[in-house]
C-alpha cells in the first residue's frame, strides 16, 4: 500500500516531468534532481526524500506525452515512485517497461492526494475509499521486458543468444 | 486479408507472409537516427555489454546516423562534452551518417535524413526523437523511441516488441485557399482527433490534396501526426516521393513505393475538405487547443518565430519572405528565423530571402532547433508570448514555464511579425 503524492490533471508532458532545459543532463543516477522541476514545491519534496518509497504520482489522460526525452522516466525512476494514470502515451509508457519505472494504466481511477493505494495484479483498490478500479494490462510480449527487469538485462539475454 | 502500408511494412521487416494490428513483431530496422540524446544512447548501449564478454559493437554502423541539431553550437560546457564523447564513439564504430555542426552539411536530423536520401518508401525508421513520425512523408514505418530502445536497436539490429498499430485513414480533398497550407491541415486535424486521439495508431494519409503536396508539405503533417498521439504519420509512396528522392535528394538506386491493398483494415476513416480551411493557431498550452485564427486575432506577441522541423524548408522561408519583402518587424516584437538546415540557409541565401528577412528586422540564426524546446537560444520572458510555426506548445516549451506559445504556419508568423499582434494574411498585411 502505497500514498497518493500529487494528482496531475490530464495532458501532462515529459516537458512538464523533465524541462528541456535540463536535456543536457542524461545519466540516470543525474536526472532525479530535474523530476517535475517548474513545479517546484514537489520537486523540492521529491529531492528532500519526503515521500516514502513506492509513493504514488496519479496522472490524467494522456500522461507523458510529447517528446520522446527518456529523462522524464529515469527521473522518476530514481525517486521511487510509481505512476498511475488514466491512459499513458506510448513513448512514456514504453520507456517506463523498458527502464523498469512501475506505471499503471486505471482509466476510471479515482483518488486524491492523501489516499492509500494498493496496485494488484489486475486493479488498483482505493484503500481510503474503499473503491477498486480495473487497470489494462499491458501486452504479454511487454511483460517480458519487465519480468526481465528491463530492456538492458533483456536485450543483454538476447544477445548472449544470439552471438552464442 | 488485405495489409495497409504499415501493415506491409511491417511484414516485410518481420519476414512474416502478412500481419494484422495488435500483434506483436519484431521488424528489422533499416534506419536508426538519433541527436545529442545519442550520449544517453551511448550509455545504455555499453551497459547492454556488461558482464557479457562481447566487445560492444553496433550491429550496423551504415544504418545508424547521427545528426547534432538541437543545442548548436553547443550552448554550455556539457552539452559541448556530450558532443564530444559522441564525435569519438562515431569515429570509434565508424558511423558514416554523421552530422556536426557544419555550415555545410547540418542542420535538425528531420530535415537531413529526407535532404540527404536516407530514408525510402518501405524503410523502417526508428529515432530517438517523438517527431521521427516526419519521415513517413516518404512512405516509410517511421517512429520515435527511447535511448534504452535505440541502444537495444543498436545492439540487435531490431525494434523490440513492436504491437502492429491500428490505422487511421485520413482523406483529404479540396484546394487550399490563399494564405492556407499543410501547417493549418495538421492543426486543423490535431484540434479534431484531440491529444491523443491517435494513440498507439497510425495516420494514413490520402486524396487528392495530399497527392498533389509537396514533399515539404508532407513532412509537415506526418511530424505533427504525433501531436495527435500517433505512433506515425505515413503517406504512401508515389510520383512525387521519387521525384524528391531522384531530384532533391540525389538517389540513384531502386525505389520501391509500398501503397496498401485495396481491401485493407481501417479502424476509422476521417475526411477532410481545404476548400474552405481558415488559418489555425494552436493556442496555449496544449497543441489540441487549435482556433481559427479569428477567435486570437490581435493577441500582442513579443517573439516570432519561424523555422524548426515542422516549417523551416525552403517553401516555408520563400513564404513569409515574400510577405516581409519591403516591410518592417514591428517594434516591441523580435523575430527569429532558423533555416531547417545549412542546405535550405544556402538555398535562401541565393534567393534573397536572408536578405527579405534581415533588411525587415528579423534576426537569421543558424540552422538547428533553435528556440523549439527551450534549451538555446530564443528564450521567452515572464509573461512574453511567442507565436511560432514549431509544433509544440506546452507549458514551458520555449524555455519559461511563465511564458506562452502559440503555434501557426509561416505566413501567419510572418504577417504577424509586421503588425506585433496576431494577424490573419488574408487580410493583407
Ligand atoms: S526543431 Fe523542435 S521539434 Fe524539431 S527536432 Fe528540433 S527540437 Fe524537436
Amino acid at each position: 500500500m502505497a500514498k497518493v503524492i500529487i494528482k496531475l490533471e490530464n495532458d501532462i508532458s515529459t516537458d512538464d516531468i523533465y524541462p528541456g532545459r535540463y536535456m543536457a543532463t542524461v545519466l540516470p543516477s543525474e536526472t532525479p534532481q530535474f523530476a517535475f522541476a517548474d513545479r517546484t514545491d514537489f520537486n523540492a519534496k521529491l529531492r528532500a526524500k519526503a515521500f516514502a518509497p513506492g509513493s504514488i504520482i496519479v496522472g490524467g489522460e494522456n500522461f507523458g506525452c510529447g517528446s520522446s526525452r527518456e529523462q522524464a522516466c529515469s527521473t522518476l525512476k530514481g525517486h521511487d515512485v510509481a505512476v498511475v494514470a488514466k491512459s499513458i502515451s506510448r513513448i512514456f509508457l514504453q520507456n517506463s517497461i523498458n527502464l523498469g519505472l512501475q506505471v499503471v494504466i486505471c482509466p476510471d481511477i479515482g483518488a486524491s492526494v492523501g489516499d492509500d493505494l494498493e496496485i494488484t495484479e489486475d486493479h488498483v483498490v482505493n484503500r481510503t475509499t474503499g473503491k477498486t478500479y480495473d487497470q489494462v494490462k499491458l501486452p504479454a510480449a511487454r511483460k517480458g521486458i519487465m519480468d526481465a527487469g528491463g530492456l538492458i538485462p533483456y536485450t543483454r539475454a538476447r544477445l548472449m543468444a544470439t552471438r552464442s | 486479408m488485405g495489409m495497409t502500408v504499415v501493415e506491409k511494412i511491417l511484414a516485410r521487416a518481420a519476414s512474416l507472409p502478412a500481419v494484422v494490428a495488435g500483434e506483436v513483431v519484431e521488424p528489422q530496422v533499416d534506419l536508426a537516427m538519433s541527436h545529442e540524446n545519442a550520449a544517453l544512447v551511448i550509455n545504455q548501449f555499453q551497459e547492454v555489454f556488461e558482464g557479457t564478454g562481447l566487445t560492444a559493437k553496433v550491429w550496423d554502423p551504415a544504418r545508424i546516423a547521427i545528426i547534432f541539431d538541437h543545442r548548436v553550437p553547443a550552448e554550455s560546457p556539457k552539452t559541448a562534452t556530450n558532443h564530444k564523447k559522441i564525435r569519438e564513439f562515431v569515429a570509434a564504430t565508424g558511423i558514416a551518417k554523421f552530422h556536426d555542426i557544419r555550415g555545410d552539411v547540418g542542420g535538425i536530423c528531420h530535415q537531413i535524413l529526407p535532404e540527404f536520401g536516407y530514408v525510402r518508401p518501405g524503410f523502417v525508421v526508428v529515432g530517438t526523437d517523438s517527431h521521427t513520425t516526419s519521415h513517413g512523408a516518404l512512405g516509410a514505418f517511421s517512429f520515435g523511441i527511447g535511448a534504452t530502445e535505440m541502444a537495444s536497436a543498436w545492439a540487435l539490429g531490431i525494434a523490440m516488441n513492436i504491437e502492429v498499430p491500428a490505422t487511421i485513414k485520413v482523406v483529404v480533398k479540396g484546394v487550399f485557399p490563399p494564405f492556407v497550407g499543410p501547417k493549418d491541415l495538421i492543426l486543423r486535424l490535431i484540434g479534431e482527433l484531440t491529444a491523443q486521439g491517435a494513440n498507439y495508431k497510425v495516420l494514413e494519409f490520402h486524396g487528392e490534396t495530399i497527392r498533389k503536396m509537396s514533399t515539404s508539405g508532407r513532412i509537415a503533417i506526418c511530424n505533427m501526426s504525433v501531436e495527435a498521439g500517433a505512433t506515425s504519420g505515413i503517406v504512401p509512396g508515389d510520383e512525387e516521393t521519387v521525384r524528391y528522392l531522384r531530384e532533391e535528394a540525389g538517389v540513384t538506386d531502386a525505389i520501391d513505393c509500398v501503397t496498401p491493398d485495396p481491401d485493407a483494415t481501417y479502424i476509422r476513416t476521417v475526411e477532410i475538405d481545404v476548400s474552405a480551411l481558415e488559418p489555425q493557431i494552436a493556442c496555449p498550452h496544449m497543441v489540441d487547443n487549435v482556433k481559427p485564427i479569428g477567435a486570437v486575432v490581435g493577441k500582442r506577441i513579443q517573439q516570432i518565430v519561424i523555422g524548426s522541423c515542422t516549417n523551416g524548408r525552403l517553401d516555408d522561408l520563400a513564404d513569409a519572405a515574400a510577405i516581409l519583402r519591403g516591410k518592417k518587424v514591428a517594434e516591441g516584437t523580435r523575430m527569429l528565423v532558423f533555416p531547417a538546415s545549412s542546405k535550405i540557409f544556402g538555398q535562401a541565401l541565393d534567393k534573397g530571402y536572408i536578405q527579405d528577412f534581415m533588411k525587415a528586422g528579423a534576426v537569421v540564426m543558424n540552422s538547428g532547433c533553435g528556440p523549439c524546446l527551450g534549451v538555446h537560444e530564443g528564450a521567452l520572458g515572464d509573461g512574453e508570448t511567442a507565436l511560432s510555426t514549431t509544433n509544440r506548445n506546452f507549458k514551458g516549451r520555449m524555455g519559461n514555464p511563465k511564458s506562452e506559445v502559440y503555434l501557426c504556419s509561416p505566413v501567419v508568423a510572418a504577417a504577424s511579425a509586421i503588425t506585433g499582434v496576431i494577424t490573419d494574411p488574408r487580410k493583407g498585411a
